[in-house]
């Protein structure tokens, strides 16, 4: 059989066999069988990497199945060069999360671990769907094990944060429901078939356009949430700060990426006229640096460590924002290579964070200093992880920022001055806290037995420096991949590069 | 065995035409006198087990018909014959199998000694099937009282406890009530129409153009305002919280999921039936209706404490929700309707059986901190309980988002996207409200070390929550044979007028 024709099937259905396994057996081997599942996904979805067909932006390795006729809803599903490299984010962050969680989740595991794998089929759901239907029924999906890994293995204050995750979530995508709806009939209407096919709905979106503007609000509103823009953020902090470890890393690694890959895939190629009219597309930048500057600024001042992170969160996806609508070649493709790094070098970020905070118990970054000279090699990776996030050349941050301040400069140059101060932020934040935590004087009695990282450690954290030093000295391999996709989508918007029929505020010489 | 064909103004063809009430009927005048002689424990619930047996036939009679489908001979006289009789019918007596499932147990645990508790849930099954069949208004009315009558009694028939003797009353005087606004409409009806046959109404009021007559109007607005009542519409709602709070469990869910579905099933017919040609002077009435209904019942249900009370509220939201798929209009609105009644009652049942599960004393004192621990104390109860909650917010994976996405698609097509955003934000207000159910279960600790260990599901009882757990997560992924069904159905539900014409 031919591997293109089954195997995004298969990474949907591996992650719930596995599950269904997890809680059949044993306890104790709980964790084990969710390493090894989680691996074995891994290992499925490495071939794509190989088999992708670069140089094209249609949809590959596609699937439909049948499922509710009547409605028009088949269950497709296809990748992309967007999509893929979330596909490999998730299954490559899968396994991390699991070798993460193996101290730190001590009760309840068979159901810890379980979640963990419903909620990597609810991901990779989101990621690959091509029918409106399947996207929100995993959109929504994937709300439940997030809600229960919070709620259940989360900090002190873990009750409001799931609940403040859930609801923040559902408020969105219900108004998405109703626009998803709206297209589907407005379309059947004008083309004869009733379909909630994404090709089908996007081939006919002109039929829309007399409600588009609300339409387009309806998905931003969601998507917005999600990854979270600057006035819908304030769930993020809380969400991140209470999950347990696996928690916040998937969480910043892949949940946030799913709005960012909305607008991508939804609302921008849907409403490409009502995204980039003027009023609009000036709102939503002037949004995003906000987001740049006001994360890193509230960054600048937490005295939690984990909380920094998430802070620095929604300022890296400021970035991502700002590139999406920038909308030239590089800033898309910049925005790509951001959604990817950040879910590296913030996920190892928060790794990090639950390592320190599993050996002293506070996340406060007062209670350490001068912790290189006992733990040299946490140190090491801590300081090279924080570097990566700052965006320093030679790691996998300076690529993504670089390739979207360059290709946001020509449309919107004060936008991009602005957002290139929130680097020279994040420098301030990061820096900072490494030296409160890791050097300094090494005044505290307490750390002076803090064990160094351990071989199950080294494991969760070398394949992320592998990533980091390979996307930072070596991204072409990345950036041929997403080029076709990145290219098409900004074609699509602005029509052939050539005829530059849709009058947009960019000045000519970015279309080239 | 049936005629394909059945002449209804001949008594042998209406009786024909109405052989599931006369299997019933016939079944629960004998149960009346079995169990006249039947006072212990153990004859209770022998007779319990009769009134079992006796809906399984009915239902069996029932699918029969459906799937012999005979056809009246000229219009419906009296008694309609269509696939949406056969399908609401099914609904009411599957409500019925669980109620009395989930009564074989509790009452026993209760200490409610009365026999004829199951002939009275019978004859209300009854009237709910002339309710839902009758193709004149006299025969829904008198179906409706003989539901209504039954219910008064039922939701009083725990003698010892006052809260049941208020829902009682409660029940017994604003019904009555409502009972006069109906028969005041359909005398008001028969006054501008010369006829209390639905088809005829129609032909009265598109012929002679009777849309602006006055008599007519107020006639509507009477009749509109007694099935508010029925379904506990807002404004009408006030007797539901007390009504099913004090009331034993199992009637509150046969309340909540049949009583309600009939009242509904009634609404649709009259409204498609008979007053189409007259549909503007309705269907404002009935959006706002449901706009008013869906948020003022969730937004009350935020702020309960106690389950009962809360799942109270939460079922005047659901009105709303049916309300909004009445509102979309006939077709896809009727479709919509039919199967979030089915996945509705289900729904519903299945969360009052866990209540009834988990409470004591009628349950009126369960608050939701006492399901605070359930998941790791009882781990399969407290999944059956989460996927209610979750079927009943409509979330996906479950058939409750399946009848939501319908009713939602339904006013969407209807051009109605106010009713749909409404509709979406009530359902994000109603999350305020079943998500703490599912934290207190899983996410917090057990109030104390014994809280749960003495819990005892009962044979019957576990069947209903199991049953009913699995055919949601079923319908929720695999909806295509019931959509399929309720779209049949809901197309089928036309004008007579246009049914006998085409043929």
């Amino acid at each position: 059989m031919n591997y293109g024709n089954w195997i995004l099937d298969l990474l949907l259905a591996l992650p719930l066999v596995v599950a269904l396994v997890i809680l059949l057996g044993p306890a104790p081997a709980a964790k084990r069988v969710a390493l090894i599942g989680a691996l074995l996904e891994f290992a499925c979805s490495v071939p794509l990497w190989w088999m992708f067909e670069t140089g094209t932006a249609a949809m590959q390795f596609g699937i439909s199945h049948a499922w509710i006729p009547g409605w028009g809803v088949t269950f497709t599903l296809g990748l992309d060069g967007i999509s893929l490299f979330m596909v490999l984010l998730t299954t490559f962050t899968m396994p991390l999360a699991v070798l993460g969680s193996w101290n730190y989740i001590k009760e309840r595991e068979r159901a810890y671990y379980a979640l963990l794998l419903v909620l990597t089929t609810g991901m990779l759901g989101v990621f690959v769907a091509l029918d409106l239907f399947v996207f929100y029924v995993f959109w929504e999906i994937m709300l439940i094990p997030m809600y229960f890994i919070i709620g259940v293995w989360g900090g002190k204050r873990r009750l409001y944060a799931a609940i403040k995750f859930f609801l923040f979530t559902f408020v969105g995508s219900l108004l998405m429901l109703v626009a998803i709806l709206t297209m589907y009939y407005m379309v059947g209407n004008a083309s004869g078939t009733y379909s909630f096919d994404y090709a089908h709905l996007l081939a006919h979106i002109g039929a829309v356009d007399r409600w588009a503007f609300w339409l387009f609000g309806a998905f931003f509103l969601a998507f917005a949430i999600k990854v979270p823009m600057f006035p819908f953020h304030t769930w993020l902090p809380d969400a991140h700060v209470e999950a347990p470890t696996a928690g916040s890393v998937i969480l910043a690694g892949i949940l946030l990426k799913m709005g960012t890959y909305g607008f991508l895939r939804f609302a921008v190629p849907f409403f490409p006229d009502v995204a980039f009219d003027p009023t609009v597309s000036t709102a939503i930048v002037v949004l995003a640096v906000i987001g740049i500057i006001y994360g890193a600024l509230v960054a600048m001042v937490q005295p939690d460590f984990k909380k920094l992170v998430a802070y620095s969160s929604i300022s890296h996806l400021g970035f991502v924002m700002l590139g999406i609508w920038a909308l030239s070649v590089e800033s898309v493709e910049g925005a790509i290579m951001i959604m990817i790094n950040h879910g590296i070098s913030t996920g190892a970020l928060f790794f990090l964070a639950g390592m320190l905070y599993e050996r002293t118990h506070t996340r406060e970054i007062a209670a350490y200093g001068g912790i290189a000279k006992v733990v040299p090699a946490l140190a090491a990776v801590l300081t090279l992880v924080s570097l990566s996030s700052i965006g320093l050349p030679g790691t996998n941050g300076f690529v993504g920022e670089f390739l979207v301040l360059v290709g946001s400069f020509g449309a919107y140059p004060w936008a991009t001055v602005v957002a290139t101060t929130g680097v020279i932020f994040a420098a301030a934040y990061l820096l900072r806290a490494l030296q409160r935590m890791i050097y300094n004087a090494l005044d505290k009695p307490e750390l002076e037995q803090l064990p160094d990282l351990s071989k199950r450690e080294f494991a969760v954290l070398l394949p992320l420096i592998a990533c980091i030093l390979w996307m930072g000295l070596y991204p072409a391999p990345f950036l041929r991949r997403m080029e076709a996709s990145a290219q098409a989508l900004v074609e699509q918007v602005r029509g052939p590069a050539t005829g530059g029929s849709i009058e947009l505020r960019v000045p000519a010489e970015v279309v080239q | 065995m049936i005629p394909a064909t059945l002449d209804l103004s001949h008594w042998g063809g209406l009786t024909l035409a109405l052989g599931p009430e006369v299997v019933l009927s016939v079944w629960t005048l004998v149960l009346t006198l079995v169990a006249a002689w039947r006072t212990d424990e153990e004859g209770h619930r022998a007779v319990g087990r009769l009134a079992l047996i006796g809906l399984v036939v009915t239902l069996g009679t029932i699918v029969y018909y459906w799937r012999a489908a005979p056809q009246a001979a000229g219009i419906d006289t009296m008694i309609a014959l269509d696939g949406f009789r056969w399908a609401t019918s099914a609904v009411f007596v599957i409500g019925a199998i669980l109620a009395v499932m989930l009564s074989l147990s509790y009452l026993g645990r209760e200490g409610i000694r009365v026999p004829e508790y199951y002939v009275l849930i019978l004859l209300a099954t009854l009237g709910m099937m002339f309710m839902g069949g009758g193709a004149d208004l006299v025969v829904i009315f008198i179906g409706l009282e003989l539901m209504s009558i039954s219910v008064y009694v039922l939701a009083g028939i725990n003698r010892r406890s006052i809260f049941a003797a208020e829902a009682s009353l409660k029940y017994f005087l604003l019904g009555a009530f409502a009972s006069g606004f109906l028969l005041y409409g359909i005398a008001l009806l028969y006054g501008a129409t010369g006829s209390t046959n639905l088809t005829l109404i129609y032909v009265q009021i598109s012929s002679l153009g009777l849309q602006s007559d006055v008599m007519l109007r107020a006639g509507i607005a009477m009749l509109m305002i007694g099935f508010a009542f029925k379904v506990a519409a807002v404004p009408f709602h006030m007797w539901t919280p007390d009504v099913y709070d004090g009331a034993p469990t199992p009637v509150t869910a046969f309340m909540a999921a049949a009583v309600k579905a009939a009242a509904f099933a009634a609404f649709v017919r009259i409204l498609v039936q008979a007053l189409a040609p007259a549909a503007d002077v309705w269907t404002d009435a009935l959006f706002w209706l449901a706009v008013v209904t869906m948020v003022v019942g969730n937004i009350i249900a935020l702020a309960q404490r106690h389950l009962k009370r809360m799942l109270a509220y939460s079922s005047i939201g659901h009105a709303g929700y049916l309300l909004a798929a009445l509102a979309s209009g006939p077709g896809l609105g009727s479709a919509a309707m039919l199967y979030y009644v089915l996945v509705y009652t289900l729904m519903t049942v299945g969360a009052f059986a866990v209540l009834a599960v988990m409470g004591r004393d009628g349950e009126r004192q369960t608050a939701i901190e006492d399901f605070n621990g359930l998941g790791s104390r009882r781990p399969w109860l407290a999944f059956a309980m989460t996927v209610f909650m979750l079927s009943l917010l409509g979330f996906p994976g479950t058939a409750g988002f399946i009848g939501k996405w319908y009713i939602l698609s339904a006013a969407v097509e209807a051009q109605y996207g106010m009713l749909a955003v409404v509709l979406a934000g009530a359902s994000v207000l109603s999350a305020g409200y079943y998500l703490p159910v599912i934290m207190a279960m899983y996410m917090k600790p057990a109030m104390s070390d014994t809280s749960h260990t003495d819990l005892e599901v009962f044979g019957a009882t576990r069947y209903v929550i199991g049953v009913t757990a699995v055919l949601l997560l079923v319908l929720g992924v695999w909806p295509n044979r019931a959509l399929e069904i309720a779209r049949e159905q809901g197309r089928d539900l036309q004008p007579d007028v246009m049914v006998t014409v085409s043929r």
